[in-house]
């Protein structure tokens, strides 16, 4: 794959949605392609965060940790970004991804991923935009499971 | 003196006239000359002053280089070094002018007195009063006196002077309290009884250089085998306590005592040995990590070298010549390594130990990275070069049993290397020397001559050509200091607008028209590329049948005079100008894995172990020069090698103050409890005094004295102070 078609790529995912073709071309441009065999771990709960990735290709597992071990809590599979949360809120690794099938992804440095946002407010948006959507979508299942609780 | 005296007299037997004149005028020279004289002697004294406080100012500015470049003193330290040369020039510049005054002196009243001579004696001749063979037997008399009196002035003057040089040098050595010579006396096996005893410290005083008081009346008693933590506020009496046991501070009043003899009255070469000492700061010469090491261990000179007849007798005509200025002849060449103070028997012994201490302290690792990333000569160590070969081999297999096997693209004569640049393809090998490095190599006429076959040049034009276009269309609105610009490895954010002029001026197709100049910036862009780096798409298989053909032809037919310039990739060969990481690698990491230099770093490590080839890379590693003051490791390195240091001999006790400030907590905690375990190793019992850096670390030792305002509040073992509602138990609750 091109870093023409990483371009074209890019523009499906919803957090670059709104951002000039040519600053994603840069953004491709300073990432590093990476990829991931069936099952490795592309980062571990608790690690540190410097970069996110978005993948190109294949699926991977969001996985938790409990007393019960790791729990599956979401997927990701292409245009999707994951990692992002650990950059910007400069902690740990929030969950553990692991590779379902063969994954390519784009790796995108911590630094990078700031400057970039710091010089293209565009993006900031975007991002605050899809954290808020996934804020609402967790909320409405503790809603949910919380319901369930009180009921048993 | 005599023959002065004796023409003098001559000239007085011809003419009492002329001899008046002569005694005058010589008379007038001994005196005034030597006082005139004297006065070089001060200015000569100053300079020697001001050159020496220069040389000291100078040595400071380059020890403070970093702090005038961060605190911008540039400026106060160039008005200080302008005005220092300004005066040493004054005075030289007045040495001169006063010299060569006294010089035209001298001379002047000396070919006055034949002046006087012809003209006084002429008259007199003419009068009749004096005969002219008296005449010329005075000027021929005069002629020989000026030699003997002028030796006779310059004698006195160097008299003078090297009287005043050498009161001005003896002065800079009467100190007040020198040590006594007697402590320091060459002692090959001294007798380390009189540490086997327990330390006391009976009303002891330390006070700092200002005055101000450390510890005040302390009484304590160290027990050997004892593991005592110090603990207390910074300046509150532990690490003033720990110096004092180490001698590096001299107690004021009272003492420290092992036994119930001073420790300050021992010799060196019993507390040198059994006391070993480590504290934050750490001082390394400029040699080998192993240099540094084996330095803790060089007391005497025990086994004298074996010398050939010839240096045997220039080394008795040094000893001869030491003994007459009074200077000691110890055998610098002799081994002055004690391998018994360590508690080894050899040489290999003394390696092994290296090694154990120094995996207490947690620098194995680094010095096997410092190894691998080190260049060797493979003449000087026998048979690492087919082992090192054999290595990559056994590393593919390694790497193709973890399921790694695309982490690393080995060099294939006759096949393209995917992960490294155009540039390395062609060349495929490393170049030794100026004549090919870098830029040089596209200058260089036979390389061009190679390219240009089979229309390569236009095809690197042409992709040269399409990278400056993306080059200029991603950056070319980026400020010049922009982060991204690291990633770009085409060109600096300088060559950008270079770039868009020239492209302007060019198209695709301008190959045939564009200038030398031109064509060669724009084929400079294609050596850095890497497709699966930059993703372009440029290059096709094609390209590549055609780089690697070009490369065969480059090496084939590479005349006499590039010999020595290139040393070309040979799966069967050790590289020497290859550090041993690449020789083993011989190839390039993949990208793909964003940590797969750290894993192949691992695997290596992994493969050294079972190939029993640790030693002798951890020995490479030794090798390794730590630069002056041992700036080439970093901070928490030197310290690391400082406690290691503190560990290798076999001493009665141990003092280590704050040895590990540098490290995080958790690293603190572990190398201590390394240490503890290998002091205790084969049924030692040594004192272990340590001052930790954080109070919770105390509870590693039996023992816990607490200190308060310099003196001693608490002490026992550390769950009996806990209990206590005490300063102990604040301190680790703050």
């Amino acid at each position: 794959m091109l870093l023409k078609d990483e371009v074209q790529m890019l523009r499906q995912v919803p957090l670059f949605a709104g951002v000039d073709p040519a600053k994603l071309k840069l953004l491709a441009f300073t990432s590093q392609r990476v990829s991931f065999s069936d099952g490795e771990v592309l980062f571990h709960q608790g690690d540190p965060g410097d970069a996110a990735y978005v993948i190109l290709s294949g699926s991977a597992d969001i996985l938790t940790g409990s007393e019960k071990g790791l729990i599956k809590v979401a997927e990701v599979t292409r245009n999707a970004i994951v990692g992002e949360i650990a950059i910007l809120c400069d902690g740990t690794r929030t969950a553990t991804v692991r590779a379902q099938n063969p994954v390519e992804a784009l790796r995108i440095g911590k630094e990078q991923f700031l400057k970039l946002m710091s010089d293209f407010p565009e993006i900031t948006i975007g991002v605050m935009r899809v954290l808020a959507e996934r804020l609402s979508a967790t909320t409405a299942e503790l809603t949910i499971a919380r319901s369930k609780l009180s009921l048993n | 003196m005599l023959p002065a005296v004796l023409l003098l007299l001559l000239i007085f037997l011809q003419s009492v006239w002329l001899g008046i004149i002569t005694a005058t005028l010589v008379a007038i020279q001994f005196t005034i000359i030597p006082r005139m004289r004297r006065r070089l002697l001060v200015l000569g004294r100053e300079r020697q002053l001001t050159a020496r406080q220069l040389s000291g100012r100078v040595s400071e500015i380059v020890e403070g280089i970093g702090s005038i470049h961060a605190y911008d003193t540039s400026n106060v330290e160039r008005a200080d070094m302008a005005t220092r040369l300004g005066a040493i020039f004054k005075i030289r510049f007045d040495i001169y002018q006063w010299k060569f005054l006294v010089k035209f002196i001298n001379n002047f009243l000396s070919q006055l007195t034949p002046f006087l001579f012809y003209s006084v004696g002429g008259y007199l001749a003419l009068n009749g009063r004096l005969d002219i063979g008296q005449l010329v037997a005075v000027i021929g008399a005069y002629k020989d006196l000026p030699g003997p009196l002028k030796d006779l002035i310059d004698w006195d003057q160097n008299r003078q002077d090297v009287q005043v040089k050498y009161t001005q040098v003896v002065n800079q050595f009467a100190v007040d309290g020198l040590l006594d010579p007697r402590l320091q006396t060459l002692t090959e096996a001294p007798d380390a009884a009189a540490l086997h005893k327990p330390l006391n410290a009976v009303n002891l005083r330390v006070a700092d250089d200002s005055g101000a008081a450390q510890i005040e009346r302390l009484n304590l008693r160290i027990n050997p085998g004892e593991t005592i933590a110090l603990v207390g506020e910074a300046g509150h009496g532990a690490e003033a306590l720990a110096e004092a046991i180490a001698r590096l501070v001299w107690a004021k009043g009272g003492k420290i005592a092992a036994g119930d003899v001073d420790i300050l009255a021992l010799p060196e070469a019993v507390t040198g040995r059994g006391i070993s000492y480590a504290g934050a700061d750490a001082w390394f010469f400029s040699g080998s990590l192993r240099e540094n090491l084996v330095y803790r261990l060089k007391h005497a000179p025990l086994r004298p070298p074996t010398r050939d007849p010839e240096s045997q007798k220039r080394r008795d005509w040094y000893s001869a010549e030491a003994h007459r200025a009074g200077n000691p002849d110890f055998d610098l060449e002799g081994d002055w390594i004690d391998y018994a103070a360590a508690g080894v028997d050899g040489p290999e012994g003394l390696s092994k130990w290296f090694q154990t201490v120094l995996q207490t302290v947690q620098l194995d690792r680094d010095i096997m990275d410092l190894a691998l990333r080190s260049t060797v000569d493979p003449s000087l160590y026998h048979g690492l070069a087919p082992d090192i070969v054999g290595l990559r081999r056994a590393l593919r297999d390694e790497l193709a049993s973890r399921g790694l096997s695309d982490l690393i693209v080995p060099f294939q004569p006759g096949t393209y290397n995917i992960e490294a640049t155009v540039g390395e393809n062609l060349l495929f090998g490393t170049a030794v020397g100026p004549v090919l490095q870098n830029a040089n190599i596209g200058k260089n006429a036979y390389f061009q001559s190679v390219v240009q076959r089979d229309g390569l040049t236009q095809d690197l034009f042409s992709m040269g050509y399409e990278i400056a276009q993306l080059a200029i269309e991603l950056f070319a609105d980026l400020p010049p200091d922009h982060p991204f610009f690291q990633q770009l490895t085409f060109m600096t954010s300088d060559d950008i607008p270079t770039y868009q002029a020239l492209l302007q001026r060019l198209d695709a197709n301008s190959f045939k028209t564009a200038t030398e100049e031109q064509r060669n910036q724009i084929i400079r862009l294609s050596f850095a590329y890497v497709e699966p780096r930059h993703r372009f798409g440029l290059l096709t298989d094609a390209l590549r049948a055609k780089i690697v053909a070009a490369r065969q032809q480059f090496h084939d037919h590479l005349p006499p005079e590039l010999q020595d310039a290139i040393e070309q990739y040979d799966p069967e060969r050790y590289s020497a100008s290859a550090n041993l990481l690449d020789n083993v690698l011989f190839g390039r990491i993949s990208l793909k894995h964003s940590d797969g230099a750290d894993r192949v770093q691992a695997a290596v490590r992994d493969l050294l172990v079972s190939r029993n080839l640790t030693d002798r890379v951890f020995s490479i590693g030794l090798d390794f020069n730590l630069g002056t003051q041992g700036k080439r490791l970093t901070a928490v390195q030197r310290q690391k090698l400082n406690l290691a240091r503190g560990l290798l001999a076999q001493s009665e006790y141990y003092v280590f103050n704050k040895p590990l400030q540098g490290l995080d907590a958790r690293m603190q905690d572990q190398i201590i409890r390394n240490c503890l375990e290998l002091l205790h190793a084969d049924g030692r019992r040594p004192g272990i005094i340590w001052v930790p850096a954080n109070p919770r670390q105390a509870e590693h030792f039996d023992r816990v004295v607490v200190f308060k305002d310099g003196g001693l509040v608490e002490d026992g073992p550390s769950d009996a102070l806990l209990a206590r509602d005490g300063v102990f138990k604040r301190m680790l609750q703050a």
